[in-house]
């Protein structure tokens, strides 16, 4: 059997594992398109801090580690798969022909359609060698704007604030990580942000980046103004990098269409990851996640399907966030927006940057946020996932929220 | 033969002498809020629930680090995390459907239960027996596994 892995992130390290595991004489090929060994865009921000160097953002962290389980790394791009001769033609070297594909090519930053955003100065925070543009950039007292106060760019704030830039940030919506928290939440993250020194502009769309006259740019902002700035870094979103299967038969949509199995509408060529459009545990419906905990799950399912003893059913995974900005914890799980008609319940202290807001469906926790809590909070996740009746503890929980872990140990597992 | 933490909260009479012993052990402090075990107290039932991570076979937490940050222990069945690895991501925090890893923001790290190295001191603490180190296979634990194991999403990683 040969299995041919496109893509070298978390997803396609872990499908690779998986299937050395389950089929030891197997041939597998790891495909990745960038120099470094498969890393971590996770660890990107400690990197950035200095708390770790770049071999710290490694996923795996011996030399030889694919070499010792028999799994060849390539470097290359592929753009396009010929799914009827089951061969892909990568931008350097021989074609590579396969019995089974993994297409775990992620996703790719989205530029928003403005001038200017190709002039120097300007870069994503996306890859480790957008990092090292960073770094070269960010020095004491440059001017940076941020555009986008969503989960990359909320995380990076630390780093950027500790190399002692004057920082504005640009978000689009009415607070920070609307994605993720809610409007309670994502306001109280901008007051914090701000009491730190950073300029957070919510509702403010950049309309164009232009050469400036002190400062190397200036950044216009649609409702007038511009920020003078010598660097500016983009992170306005991403967006599942689908195009070599534009030519294909395997179905997109915003990510690679998958079915239960993490299988695309080709039966030899799987999903996983930030590409695929995979099952939500709260919704039911097929939608991209793009999180690590997701993509390792696509990985070992989607590996295990690739093998040809098993069926492993893919049940959907719940879509959940961690964020750490400038040093306040936030959280999200499931469908911490709630179900028209809102049953949930909300505690918060502003002056002490806490929050936790549950959401519920009958007994049963369905989402949650938090901000600044650190303790147990995944139990939030196995409360969602179990679909456990609260019974009593509903109220117990709408009384004092922070009742969760007593509310699991007493429901889940009966201790109470 | 590997052995487990064993707990029965009907012996528990919340005396956090292990909360104590943990943090000492690992924390170098006695701080119930740096302990690695956790008693909850029910008031109106009167019980006192001692709780701390079950090394589950799942590893939810080490499933997802993106790092390589957590490990397995073989001799104990543990799975530790590796402090100078981990960068404080915190993804594990979410992933553990039992919340049993913690942020610690003192370090910029996640702590959890690793067993003291086989040789646990919560349970070496405990003056009632509510909390002991025995063979796996006798363990109560297997309930909370159970449990894991129904709401598995993924194949198991022994």
């Amino acid at each position: 059997m040969k299995h041919v892995i496109i893509g070298a992130g978390p997803a396609g390290v872990v499908a690779a594992e998986t299937l050395r595991k389950l089929e030891p004489e197997s041939d597998i090929t790891l495909i990745g398109d960038e120099p470094e060994p498969p890393y971590s865009r996770m660890a990107i921000p400690y990197y950035l801090e200095n708390k770790i160097d770049a071999a710290g953002t490694h996923l795996r962290k011996s030399a030889d580690y694919f070499e010792q389980n028999n799994i060849e790394v390539l470097q290359s791009r592929i753009d396009a798969i010929n799914t009827d001769k089951k061969i892909l033609t990568p931008d350097t070297g021989e074609q590579i022909n396969f019995d089974k594909l993994l297409i775990a090519s992620g996703s790719s930053p989205v530029k928003p359609p403005i001038e200017g955003m190709d002039l120097p100065g300007v870069h994503n925070c996306w890859t480790l060698a957008d990092a090292n543009q960073i770094i070269d950039r960010a020095k004491p007292d440059a001017k940076v704007v941020l555009m986008g106060a969503g989960f990359i760019g909320c995380i990076i704030l630390e780093s950027l604030v500790s190399r002692g830039v004057k920082l504005t940030v640009a978000e689009m919506e009415n607070r920070m990580v609307p994605r993720m928290m809610n409007e309670q939440s994502g306001t109280l993250l901008k007051q914090w942000c701000e009491n730190k020194g950073v300029t957070v502009l919510t509702s403010a769309r950049v309309s164009g980046i232009e050469k400036g006259s002190q400062h190397p740019l200036s950044v216009v902002m649609s409702v007038g103004g511009a920020l003078p700035a010598d660097l500016v870094i983009c992170a306005t979103g991403v967006r599942a990098n689908i195009k070599l299967c534009e030519e294909s038969d395997i179905e997109t949509k915003q990510g690679i269409l998958v079915n239960e199995f993490l299988q695309t509408t080709h039966p030899d060529i799987f999903a996983a990851g930030d590409v695929a459009q995979g099952r939500d545990f709260s919704t039911g419906q097929y939608s991209v996640q793009a999180i690590q905990p997701t993509a390792v799950e696509h990985a070992r399912i989607a590996a295990t399907n690739m093998t040809e003893r098993r069926e492993h059913l893919h049940r959907g995974s719940i879509n959940m966030n961690v964020l750490d900005t400038l040093g306040l914890i936030s959280s999200s799980f499931g469908d911490w927006e709630g179900l028209k008609g809102d049953d949930s319940c909300e505690l918060g202290d502003n002056d002490r940057f806490r929050y936790l807001n549950l959401q519920f469906q009958d007994d049963i926790l369905i989402g949650a946020n938090t901000l600044g809590l650190t303790q147990h909070i995944g139990v939030l996740r196995g409360l969602i996932q179990s679909k456990t009746r609260l019974g009593k503890w509903k109220n117990k929980l709408a009384n004092d929220p922070t009742l969760i872990m007593e509310a699991y140990l007493a429901t889940v597992q009966g201790q109470a | 033969m590997q052995r487990s933490l064993q707990i029965d909260p009907g012996k528990c009479t919340g005396c956090l002498q292990c909360e104590m012993a943990c943090s000492y052990e690992n924390e170098g402090v006695f701080n119930p809020a740096r302990s690695r075990i956790k008693v909850f107290t029910f008031h109106q039932e009167g019980r006192f629930v001692p709780y701390t991570c079950t090394q589950c076979d799942e590893a939810w937490c080490m499933q997802a680090c993106p790092v390589d940050a957590i490990v397995l222990n073989a001799a104990t069945g543990s799975k530790d995390i590796l402090e100078d690895v981990c960068v404080g991501c915190k993804v594990c925090t979410i992933a553990c459907p039992f919340g049993t890893v913690n942020y610690n923001s003192d370090t910029g790290k996640v702590i959890k239960c690793d067993l003291c190295g086989g040789d646990p001191k919560c349970a070496e603490a405990c003056p009632t027996q509510a909390i002991t180190y025995i063979n796996a296979d006798e363990t109560g634990f297997d309930r909370m596994r159970a449990w894991a194991g129904k709401s598995d999403n993924q194949p198991r990683v022994q």
